[in-house]
């Protein structure tokens, strides 16, 4: 099979794979993108006493297509006094690092697009340029609510950024490694769950979900959308599919969000006992209990006021970060990382 | 040390699980959604939804055309028109109720001294094009004759607290 598809392509073959193993990743992401709405209002239905929708399909289970064929059949309306190329440009730039970032993510050792040697600081450049999306809808739209939502979207995430990196330098210093793929096997041992970088980073951890809510715009940290407020923010003026694709962009980056903190602190693909095999079910478990945490914590905060948002950004979780990197920093050093408990988690 | 208990509380973000203890058990209470077409509250004796006016049991109409309702209607919805008829009682000749004005305060229901116009259960009921919520006399006797004893089941029941 594989050979005489590899003979009818010919020198083409190692684009069109590419292709068919992007594919592979993109189209369940989708899936699981369009479910993932589903699951958001089923869980914030139940944390509210109701049972969220029922209606299409059993258990409400085909309302993600209802609503994905809703969005397809209306009409993509483009303001007359806006920036029409940037407005069509802007749900592009929003949804292209959410998908992109996903090369470099392994789901096992060997099942991943890319093993790149420098994987999280790509997962770092490409994930910081969704700002822009955001930030050229709400511009290109020529809205006073968009243009606000625009304004805090780029120096809330332009905030939280910071503390996201140095969560992460601290990860990169436990492992000796920018490569995900290592990352995960350095969290390997014996002891199963309990050498997994979420205990010595436990902080980090914490910040980097909170931090990870805020990159995607996510109640409580919803201020560039804010519909109490600012209506939709930076894409009231959106209709039809543009707004499905803000919606996709949004989700998908919560779901890449889960995938790296599984990877990064809860041990990837690794078991959390060691009788258990390792395997790729393990990672999705991991990352459906973060995305539950991500809707959980919808449920639960109101939307933060924004010049807070700005005060934990800044005064709160850029300080943490720091301290803690200069902590795991003479941890790492010779004297410290030989001591008994210590030497499970630095080496 | 008060700034310690509030350090603590900050830096453990009590607060915060505590919020989320909440709402996590509710994740698991038993749902209180009542799935409308299928499932329906409870409903009051003394609920006012649709207008009906009503007969004695001999088939004569109560309505004597005082007009009360009509004077202490506050929607003004009410409109009423009346003569003399052969034997010599008085009766309306015109009994409307404009459903767009009326705002279901049960007014025209309490001032009737015969029991005429009254309130009914019905609530699932719309109208598609302009004057179909403008009940004529013969709409609301059709609407008494058809539910006549649901109304007075719910008259009787209520009769004790009077």
């Amino acid at each position: 099979m594989m050979d005489t598809l590899q003979a009818f392509f010919g020198p083409l073959w190692p684009l069109v794979w590419t292709l068919i193993k992007i594919l592979a990743i993109v189209v369940p992401m989708m899936g699981a993108v369009a479910y993932l709405t589903l699951a958001e209002r089923k869980v914030i239905g139940f944390m509210q006493i109701r049972i969220g929708p029922n209606r299409v399909g059993p258990f409400g289970l085909l309302q993600p297509i209802a609503d994905g064929i809703k969005l397809l059949m209306k009409e993509i309306i483009i303001p007359s006094g806006s920036n029409k190329f940037l407005f069509v440009l802007a749900p592009v730039l929003a949804i292209m690092p959410a998908l992109a970032a996903w090369a470099v993510v392994p789901f096992t050792p060997d099942l991943v697009l890319a093993n790149v040697d420098a994987g999280l600081l790509y997962i770092l450049a490409i994930t910081s340029m969704g700002v822009y999306g955001v930030v050229l809808a709400g511009w290109a739209s020529n809205s006073k609510y968009a243009f606000l939502g625009a304004l805090r979207s780029a120096a809330q995430i332009v905030s939280y950024e910071i503390a996201m990196g140095f969560a992460l330098v601290t990860v990169l210093m436990m492992s000796h490694s920018l490569n995900l793929v290592d990352i995960v096997k350095a969290q390997q041992g014996s002891l199963g769950l309990l050498q997994w970088n979420w205990i010595p980073l436990f902080p980090m951890f914490v910040i980097y979900v909170i931090a990870g809510t805020a990159e995607t715009n996510r109640a409580p940290f919803d201020v560039a959308e804010g519909e109490s407020e600012i209506v939709a923010g930076f894409h009231v003026e959106y209709s039809g599919m543009a707004f499905a694709i803000f919606f996709l962009a949004e989700y998908a980056n919560m779901i890449l969000i889960a995938a790296l903190a599984s990877l990064m602190f809860m041990g990837g693909w690794l078991s959390p006992v060691s009788f258990l095999p390792d395997g790729i079910l393990w990672l999705f478990a991991k990352m459906s209990f973060i995305l539950f945490l991500f809707l959980w914590f919808r449920a639960t905060f109101p939307r933060y006021r924004y010049d807070q948002i700005m005060r934990l950004g800044w005064k709160v979780f850029i300080p943490v970060t720091l301290i803690w990197l200069v902590i795991v920093g003479l941890l790492l050093q010779e004297p410290l990382r030989g001591l008994p408990v210590l030497n499970l988690w630095f080496h | 040390m008060a700034d310690l208990k509030s350090f603590v509380k900050n830096w453990t973000l009590s607060e915060l699980l505590k919020g989320m203890s909440i709402t996590g058990r509710h994740f698991f209470a038993p749902k209180i959604t009542v799935q409308y077409p299928e499932e329906k509250t409870p409903m009051s004796p003394r609920f006012r939804g649709l207008h009906a006016l009503r007969r004695y049991p001999n088939g004569e109409e109560r309505c004597i055309a005082c007009k009360l309702c009509e004077a202490v209607c506050p929607a003004m919805a009410i409109t009423i028109e009346s003569e003399q008829r052969e034997d010599g009682s008085r009766r309306t000749t015109r009994y409307d109720i404009d459903l767009t004005k009326c705002i279901f305060c049960g007014f025209c229901e309490e001032s009737c001294p015969v029991d005429s116009i009254v309130e009914t259960r019905i609530f699932e009921y719309h109208g598609e094009q302009r004057g179909d919520l403008l009940m004529t006399k013969e709409k609301l006797l059709a609407v008494g004759d058809r539910y006549e004893a649901q109304i007075a089941a719910d008259r009787a029941e209520d009769a004790p607290y009077r």
